[in-house]
């Protein structure tokens, strides 16, 4: 037996130039608000920019960018809703408002079931919102989709990078590329994140601020988009001079 | 039509178990269908139809429908899918999705999200036949 799936995801995937995920070891870091804000500054300087959140059971960022009641089309497979500038897919489109409980093996399923099927077309970049950890879905990530590039966040917690440290270490291994690390929620100013990204090898490329307006945000893509938390990613992602250049443009 | 998109999928597939088996043409391609997919027959034999060409061009489908046996993690019931009672936009998720199924339905024992699908999930190749290239 045979799964069909699998030997079209390639084809599926062929004119997207650039695959990021936004990955993290543990959750609650702000994966989600960093790919979104991420997907929409690109989408704004003009290119063509599509999102997949690919936590199936925990999706988040159809509310930061209040996708509302959009839906796929069916055009001989499944074409994302253009949605702010941005072609998203998520499995909300299909779960509505209800809980998606899923075994990994399901997530897994889940997974390899839209990379057959979804029709992204041309693409600058695709971003993908990851699960937090490194489970099924990361490690099916790893096995299907190659050029695949992982933009990895955290925040100054010991806690949270130890996770981290141990992402890296698995993507190093499997000789993955990481354009970098970003620390978010910083508050102090501690070099200590910085060090122990440039400790494994790592590019740091900047923190974002502890930022009280974020919250408020949520869903209002163009008042997101003001907050010292864009503004400080959007310098991330302009600013190949700097000492941290993420190197996207 | 997300049917087309299953159907180049299984084209791709037995164009690799063509070439792996070294088939210079391909016979038959025996596919297992499951019924929690709800894929349209039609839909599917005619997309297939269209996108067959090279070695596969005079393959005949044959297609299996599987019932979708369900059985719970939490209370070990076994039971059978049923979309009778689910709502139109349920089934038509979990025609995209199978997953989804954890979301809409429940065991009918114990009302456990948590259920396996023991048979009939979605679409696989159960083997291809052909004729072999010579040399």
């Amino acid at each position: 037996m045979v799964d069909p799936r699998t030997a079209i995801i390639d084809d599926r995937l062929k004119d997207i130039r650039n695959i990021i995920a936004v990955s993290s070891g543990k959750g609650g870091v702000g994966k989600s608000l960093v790919a979104s804000v991420l997907a929409l500054t690109l989408a704004r300087k003009g290119f063509k920019v599509g999102f997949f959140d690919l936590d199936f059971t925990s999706p988040s960022s159809h509310i930061v960018l209040d996708i509302g009641g959009q839906q796929p089309k069916e055009e001989k497979g499944i074409v994302p809703p253009r949605v702010h500038g941005i072609r998203y897919m998520s499995i909300v489109h299909y779960s509505a408002d209800r809980a998606s409980p899923l075994r990994g093996s399901e997530a897994s399923d889940v997974l390899i079931e839209l990379l057959a099927v979804t029709k992204w077309g041309k693409l600058d970049f695709l971003i993908l919102d990851m699960p937090p950890g490194i489970s099924d879905t990361t490690l099916d990530l790893l096995r299907f989709v190659k050029n695949v590039k992982f933009l990895v966040v955290t925040t100054p917690s010991r806690l949270a990078f130890e996770t981290v440290r141990k992402l890296l270490d698995v993507l190093k291994e499997t000789r993955v590329p990481v354009l970098g690390v970003i620390e978010n929620m910083q508050v102090q100013g501690s070099p200590w994140i910085q060090e122990q990204v440039k400790a494994k090898g790592v590019s740091y490329l900047g923190a974002l601020p502890f930022d009280s307006e974020l919250e408020e945000n949520i869903g209002n893509t163009e008042g997101l988009l003001k907050t010292k938390f864009s503004k400080a990613m959007k310098e991330i992602i302009e600013n190949p001079e700097s000492e941290y250049q993420l190197n996207l443009l | 039509m997300h049917e087309w998109a299953l159907a180049e999928a299984v084209v791709s597939a037995a164009s690799d178990m063509a070439e792996k088996e070294r088939l210079e043409k391909v016979t038959a391609i025996n596919i297992k269908l499951g019924e929690l997919q709800q894929v349209d027959l039609e839909i599917f034999r005619f997309a297939l139809s269209q996108l067959f060409s090279g070695r596969l061009k005079d393959a005949k489908v044959n297609l299996t429908k599987t019932r979708a046996r369900l059985k719970c993690r939490t209370c070990g019931h076994q039971w059978s899918f049923n979309k009778a009672g689910l709502d139109e936009s349920a089934k038509e998720a979990i025609h995209f999705v199978p997953e989804i199924a954890h979301a809409f339905v429940r065991c009918p024992v114990c009302s456990s999200s948590d259920f396996e699908v023991e048979q009939g999930r979605g679409v696989w190749i159960e083997s291809i036949t052909g004729e072999k290239r010579r040399g």
